[in-house]
């Protein structure tokens, strides 16, 4: 009789045996399709001209540039809307999710609405609204909407006092536009207020699910002792709740951070967007799409490692 | 309402300053802005589909004819008008699975069969090519049907899929077991549309000539092996949930390891983790819609399809947009109806 070891072993090697064989038939099958259609493999074209543009960048970039230059833009636009879609996602959920637990029923009822009818419709649709409104509804950029003194809002985008040229600059109407300071892309505000609505509506229903969560003798010692029902919330209640919404609220925020990928949909210039780009047009998709899993996959890793710092550090001082 | 309900719902609502505000606040911009949404909702709105009568009302009302006007084409897609039958059957069938779910308690397996079994049978409904069928190109598929079929099929093909991972990641062999989680992690840390993108330009490359797979199938399989890592991790937590007495008795009375699976554990881990899987259920329904971008025009593409070329009723895209708003929002609701049902 066999022992049950040595018989895990054989299978086990049997599996790796078949596994390398399912690999090398595709380095295989894949070698064979790339020279029929002579495409050349390698990450070389990385240091090479990247020979398109990109709509918008932090990063100085033009059709010259290399296209290892092309995807740091891109990751670089990624994270410009991500960061601040996540900071502003997680206020707004926050409020959201207060509103839900609200005493007031007009209160509770407003946020409850708001949060499934936006939880209800794709991330996608929420996108297109956001663009179509942006770029067809509103004025042309020579009349725009003030919306304070030196922001103003039009087809083009917002425009925003910022630092430029000539120091920090007050934006003004000059002919057929905006002059000066910073002017964010209808692009860039429909991702991020897409992103920033949808996820927030996740993260209120997180906050509410924790809350919703705790014994209900919490909340009924706290009347007990007198508390208002305010109190009872802001002192009891959320400090407890905000531990057990940690780990849910971080994995919300790791999905908006991958869902800005859905940029490609509307044309602004991400990380996947330029990997579409580059694929187009240099051919070299396994080389462009492994440099996007790899980005995106150490990315995830990094706030995963985040939040877990975090949840060991809220949990310190607790009873063991 | 008796008095004291009364008393205390007015204390709720302007109990002490800061509720009385906040109430004053939410009544205030009700009324500001419910009027001039009802005009243009209602009393200003044209029903009929006349581009030339919507135009004149200059956004001063909504124009719901470009729903009327454009339902085949968002529907349907550019699936052929004669063979329109079997689009509107595929999804009637699979429909009617998610309703019966939703609103009717029936044992387990019948349940299965409800939600897994209409999308296989459209997928031959659809194609054609047999019983006599017209074949029909899977580009030509599209809107509500291919929405449905996504979210149907991926479900059943990433169900069976899940549960093998889950087991496989619990198994006595490391390298199974390493190879499995970094296959799931791999998947569960990308986007997607990472994913739609390989299957768009990656998988083409590995299969060998003569067995070349549309768009469709391509996609599917993206589908089906993403969203098998998330259900395999639902899973996972459901076996880990069973507790070792429920092993140890099985194996006291005789069952052996696939009896006691089969009989023991996995009724009860699915019975445990349905609701969980009819929340991914909900999750992929929408997220079907990025299947765009590869160009397949499921609702929300053959919505972009139907008015970005058309000049003349592109500007009433905002009501066809609620329209399809409707349609998901619908959707979501008759599946967390579902999720409800088995327990969430």
């Amino acid at each position: 009789m066999v022992r049950p070891q040595s018989a895990s072993r054989a299978v086990q090697a049997l599996l790796i045996v078949a596994l390398l064989a399912l690999l090398g038939l595709l380095v295989a099958t894949t070698r064979a399709h790339l020279e029929e259609r002579g495409i050349r493999s390698g990450f070389d074209f990385l240091f090479e001209p990247a020979g398109f543009s990109l709509g918008e960048s932090v990063l100085p970039f033009d059709a010259g540039d290399t296209t290892l230059r092309a995807f740091v833009a891109g990751l670089l636009n990624t994270l410009r809307v991500a960061l601040p879609g996540a900071a502003l996602a997680l206020g707004l959920g926050i409020l959201l999710g207060f509103g839900r637990l609200a005493d007031n029923p007009l209160v509770r009822g407003l946020a409850g609405t708001a949060v499934n009818a936006i939880r209800n419709v794709p991330l996608l649709l929420h996108l297109l609204a956001w663009y179509f409104i942006l770029t067809d509804l509103l004025p042309a950029a020579d009349a725009p909407l003030q919306l304070a003194p030196g922001v103003f809002l039009s087809k083009s985008g917002l425009a925003l006092p910022w630092w430029g040229d000539n120091g920090f600059e007050i934006p003004e109407l000059a002919g057929f536009g905006i002059d000066g300071g910073a002017s964010l892309t209808p692009e860039y505000l429909a991702l991020l207020f897409g992103l920033t609505i949808y996820g927030a509506a996740y993260i209120a229903e997180t906050l509410r699910g924790a809350v919703l969560a705790l014994p209900e003798g919490q909340r009924t010692a706290a009347l007990a002792l007198g508390m208002t029902p305010r109190q009872t919330f802001l002192l009891v209640l959320l400090p407890q709740a905000w531990r057990a919404a940690l780990p849910p609220t971080t994995s919300q925020l790791l999905n908006l951070f991958k869902n800005s990928s859905l940029a490609v949909a509307i044309g602004y210039p991400d990380l996947m967007a330029v990997a579409g780009t580059s694929l187009n047009q240099s051919g070299r998709a396994i080389e462009c799409l492994s440099i996007v899993v790899a980005v995106y996959l150490l990315l995830s890793l990094l706030g995963a490692a985040v939040s877990h710092r975090l949840e060991k550090r809220s949990l310190r001082g607790e009873p063991a | 309402m008796s008095g004291g309900n009364f008393s205390a719902l007015r204390r709720r609502i302007f109990g002490d300053p800061l509720n009385a505000l906040l109430s004053l606040a939410v009544l205030a911009a009700a009324l500001l802005w419910l009027p001039p949404l009802l005009r243009w909702a209602v009393t200003n709105a044209r029903l009929a589909p006349d581009a030339a009568a919507c135009t004149a009302l200059e956004h001063g009302g909504a124009c719901w004819g470009v729903i009327v006007e454009k339902a085949r084409f968002i529907l349907l897609g550019r699936y052929p008008d004669e063979e329109a039958w079997r689009p509107l059957l595929a999804a009637g069938l699979i429909g009617a699975g998610w309703l019966l779910a939703a609103f009717h308690h029936l044992p387990g397996k019948t349940l299965a069969a409800l939600l897994l079994a209409p999308p296989l049978v459209a997928l031959p409904l659809l194609g054609g090519g047999v019983a006599g069928l017209t074949p029909v190109p899977t580009e030509l598929w599209g809107g509500l049907p291919l929405t449905l079929l996504l979210t149907g099929a991926g479900m059943a093909g990433a169900l069976p899929l899940g549960i093998a991972v889950a087991y496989g990641r619990r198994s006595q062999l490391p390298v199974l077991r390493a190879v499995l989680t970094a296959c799931v992690e791999l998947a569960r840390g990308i986007p997607l549309v990472a994913a739609l993108f390989a299957a768009s330009f990656l998988l083409p490359l590995f299969f060998p000539e003569g067995m070349a797979l549309d768009m469709l199938w391509r996609v599917l399989i993206a589908i089906v092996l993403f969203a098998a890592a998330y259900l395999s991790e639902i899973i996972r937590g459901g076996l880990q949930a069973i507790r070792p007495g429920q092993l140890d008795a099985a194996a006291a009375l005789g069952f052996g390891f696939w009896h006691t699976q089969r009989w023991i554990v996995l009724p009860q881990v699915l019975r445990a983790v349905a609701p969980s899987i009819a929340n991914s259920a909900i999750a992929l329904f929408k997220d079907t819609s990025l299947v765009t971008v590869v160009s397949l025009y499921e609702l929300t593409g053959s919505l972009s399809l139907a008015l970005s070329g058309d000049p003349e009723w592109r500007p009433f895209y905002l009501e066809a947009w609620l329209f399809i708003a409707a349609v998901y929002w619908v959707g979501c609701w008759v599946l967390g109806r579902v999720s409800r049902r088995l327990g969430g």
